[in-house]
């Protein structure tokens, strides 16, 4: 097995467009995340970034880790920009003043923060006219650029500095808002949930998703060692054990319908997800009974939507 | 001579984003704008501009699809008022810091509470120091001109900067007056297409927007302000080959009847026809020695044209139609007081805050203001704004 993997990692595209040097922290999801989205990619994209950690540990002025254009105009916009930025080059292909032959793919990058909350609008207007572009959110579950606030994707028990535990409050007390669902509201052809600890899965789906005619988003999840309160070693895993406890199912959904991509035929308890995490160290017996009902409920629902895809 | 059309102003200025064969406009509708992007919509629509036509959720959004389409190397045009200027207001000034050399109406509205629909300057003032070159017209001929030279100011390789042309809602915007247009030929002869010193671009690329850390942010600030006061020059160069191609010349401050003047009245935008009226009168039946001076140019401010025109002058009387609530004058009074401070025999100004939110601005208003201006400057009274046609 461990050779089936050494050998698998070979048949992933060499082409890097995100380079070394970066200054993410030690143990980043999001940015093994991203540098597997460019790999997928190629050269031949085009890059909308929002504010956030992705934006600030790429593009330190005069450096810029990014091979391929890059453009980054304020927090909430990524959408909208990426919006512009596929009518420019249509209309200037229209026009024989753009390289007219070349395919070339426009991609919005955020994290929760610009996607969730602040960004949700933009994402909803650019998701509603059609663009032919691909978003994909970097869901860390809270704003780890400006120091761990909690976001509207800070899931239920979480402490953060803004949804600190204490003795009247277990931290984060609404539930995780489920954006994937209210990007697949907007009938678009393609959604799927992602994680570089899947990798192959996650690159799979961002090819899907790049040739998707019209708007694709992909969320994918990017466990982040600071804000998580793990250790750096352990991002990786943490995020198959995401995936192992019901928490952060993969799927797809095309054309409306959904399926599962990872599947498990057992699935672990959820408080191997939360033990090793300091932001759920809080937690009592009762809240992990309650987050575990809660992480059944959903998949339960998500697998009916599964069957129903499958008629 | 081109034949006059009859049109509305708004029309106008669509037909002139039309000549300008732009390649993208991004909008969302708000009142006294919307009869713009309606008509450059239809156009569209007709297939008579090849365009990429967005119809965006927000004027936040508007502007962050601009950047985009800009950045892609499109020629990008868009319009808004008021409230909607006030939404773009945080991409405003990415726009310039990114050297967009996007170009925008903004048909001049009062800002919100109380909500009012109706003309005055409050909502450019409110994006003030964007960083944005802006430029005021007084009638529709001027704006149909102005919106085709913002083209070629906002696109040359010396500015690189986004503009704003100012039309003042509704009395304006909403007017039929005779335009003469310029042919396709004409205008083809006069602007070239775009051609983006830097663009997005897989063959070349670049990285825009990037972070920056205080060893790198001052200076950039600089530079984005040398190149905005730098704009000028190239400015008058286009406002010059636009004259002497079209018969139009353009100023950056032009005068009316200034000759023997000792009193001149300062204002921006269309009350500037009543104003010509008023000082008509004036002189004509009063022998008042008065004469105008139209501000044209509001970013980057012509100071060295100003002191020039206001030598010998006894007073100056500027009329603004916002308010810099609790400062030291209006904001064009407080700038041209700025300007004129170190200048030896600066005449005394006078700062007037008159017409807000659409109230009328009558030629007996600008002949009460030469004669209380004429007064304080005698009485050399100490002040920072007076209002005018408020009912106390």
């Amino acid at each position: 097995m461990d050779a089936l993997n050494v050998y698998a990692a070979k048949l992933a595209p060499q082409q890097e467009s995100l380079a070394p040097g970066h200054r993410a922290c030690q143990g980043c999801a999001e940015l093994l995340a991203v540098r597997l989205v460019a790999k997928t990619l190629g050269h031949d994209f085009i890059i909308a970034n929002a504010t956030g950690c992705l934006e600030i540990v790429t593009s330190s002025y005069p450096h810029t880790a990014w091979k391929v254009p890059w453009i980054h105009v304020a927090f909430e916009n990524a959408a909208a920009v990426a919006s512009g930025v596929e009518a420019g080059i249509k209309i200037l292909k229209k026009k024989g003043k753009y390289p007219v032959d070349r395919e070339i793919k426009i991609v919005a990058q955020a994290g929760d923060g610009g996607t969730v909350d602040i960004g949700l609008q933009a994402l909803s207007g650019a998701l509603e006219r059609g663009h032919d572009f691909t978003y994909i959110c970097y869901d860390n579950e809270a704003y780890m650029n400006t120091g761990i606030q909690r976001s509207s994707s800070t899931p239920y028990g979480a402490a953060t500095t803004t949804s600190p535990a204490g003795k009247e409050s277990i931290g984060q007390v609404t539930m995780k808002k489920n954006v994937v669902e209210i990007a697949a509201a907007h009938n678009i052809p393609y959604v799927a949930t992602a994680s570089p600890s899947y990798p192959f899965d996650l690159m799979e789906k961002v090819r899907k998703a790049a040739d998707a005619k019209g708007p694709a988003y992909i969320h994918v999840l990017a466990p982040c060692p600071t804000g998580w309160r793990l250790a750096p070693n352990l991002a990786l895993s943490i995020g198959r054990l995401a995936v192992e406890t019901k928490v952060f199912p993969l799927y797809e959904i095309v054309d409306g319908q959904y399926k599962m991509t990872v599947e498990y035929k057992h699935h672990r308890p959820v408080i191997d997800y939360l033990k090793p995490q300091g932001r759920f160290r809080h937690l009592q017996e009762s809240n992990i009974e309650f987050i575990q009902q809660y992480v059944d409920a959903s998949y339960e629902q998500l697998l009916k939507k599964i069957k129903m895809s499958e008629g | 001579m081109a034949k006059k059309i009859g049109i509305e102003v708004s029309l106008a200025i669509s037909e002139a984003v039309k000549l300008a064969d732009v390649d993208a406009i991004a909008a969302y509708p708000i009142t006294p704008q919307t009869h713009i992007v309606e008509h450059l919509s239809e156009l569209v629509a007709d297939g008579e501009l090849n365009a990429e036509f967005i119809p965006v959720e927000s004027e936040h959004s508007a502007m962050s699809v601009c950047a985009g389409t800009s950045a892609a190397g499109a020629r990008t045009y868009t319009a808004t008022s008021s409230q909607g200027l006030a939404l773009m207001n945080e991409i405003l000034f990415i726009i310039p810091a990114l050297r967009l050399p996007v170009v925008m109406t903004l048909a001049n509205r009062s800002m919100s509470g109380p909500i009012s629909i109706w003309n005055d300057h409050s909502d450019l003032m409110s994006v003030r120091d964007t960083g944005w070159i802006s430029i005021f017209a007084e009638n529709g001929q001027e704006a149909f001109d102005l919106t085709l030279q913002s083209f070629k100011i906002a696109e040359d390789h010396r500015v690189m900067l986004p503009i704003n042309v100012n039309i003042d809602g509704f009395t304006l915007s909403h007017v039929i007056e005779p335009h003469e247009f310029l042919s396709q030929e004409e205008v083809d002869s006069f602007l070239p297409p775009y051609d983006p010193p830097l663009q997005l671009n897989p063959d070349k690329p670049v990285s825009m927007g990037m972070v920056g850390i205080p060893e790198i942010y001052f200076e950039a600030k600089k530079a984005q302000d040398v190149a905005l006061v730098e704009s000028k020059a190239v400015i008058k160069e286009i406002f010059q080959e636009f004259g002497e191609k079209f018969g139009r010349t353009y100023n950056v401050i032009e005068s009316y009847r200034t000759e023997d003047a000792e009193t001149l009245l300062l204002t921006m935008g269309s009350i500037s026809e009543t104003a010509m009226e008023a000082i008509d009168m004036m002189k004509d039946e009063q022998g008042k020695k008065v004469g105008l001076l139209r501000l044209r140019l509001w970013r980057p401010f012509p100071t060295d044209e100003l002191r020039e025109l206001v030598k010998g002058i006894k007073t100056l009387a500027v009329i603004d139609r916002a308010v810099s609530f609790g400062g030291t004058g209006a904001p064009v009074g407080g700038e041209i007081r700025s300007a004129l401070y170190s200048t030896e025999d600066r005449p005394y100004v006078a700062s007037f805050i008159a017409g807000l939110g659409g109230r009328d601005v009558t030629i007996k208003d600008f002949m009460d203001m030469v004669t209380l201006a004429e007064k304080m400057e005698t009485e050399q009274e100490v002040h920072e704004y007076k209002m005018i046609g408020v009912r106390e």
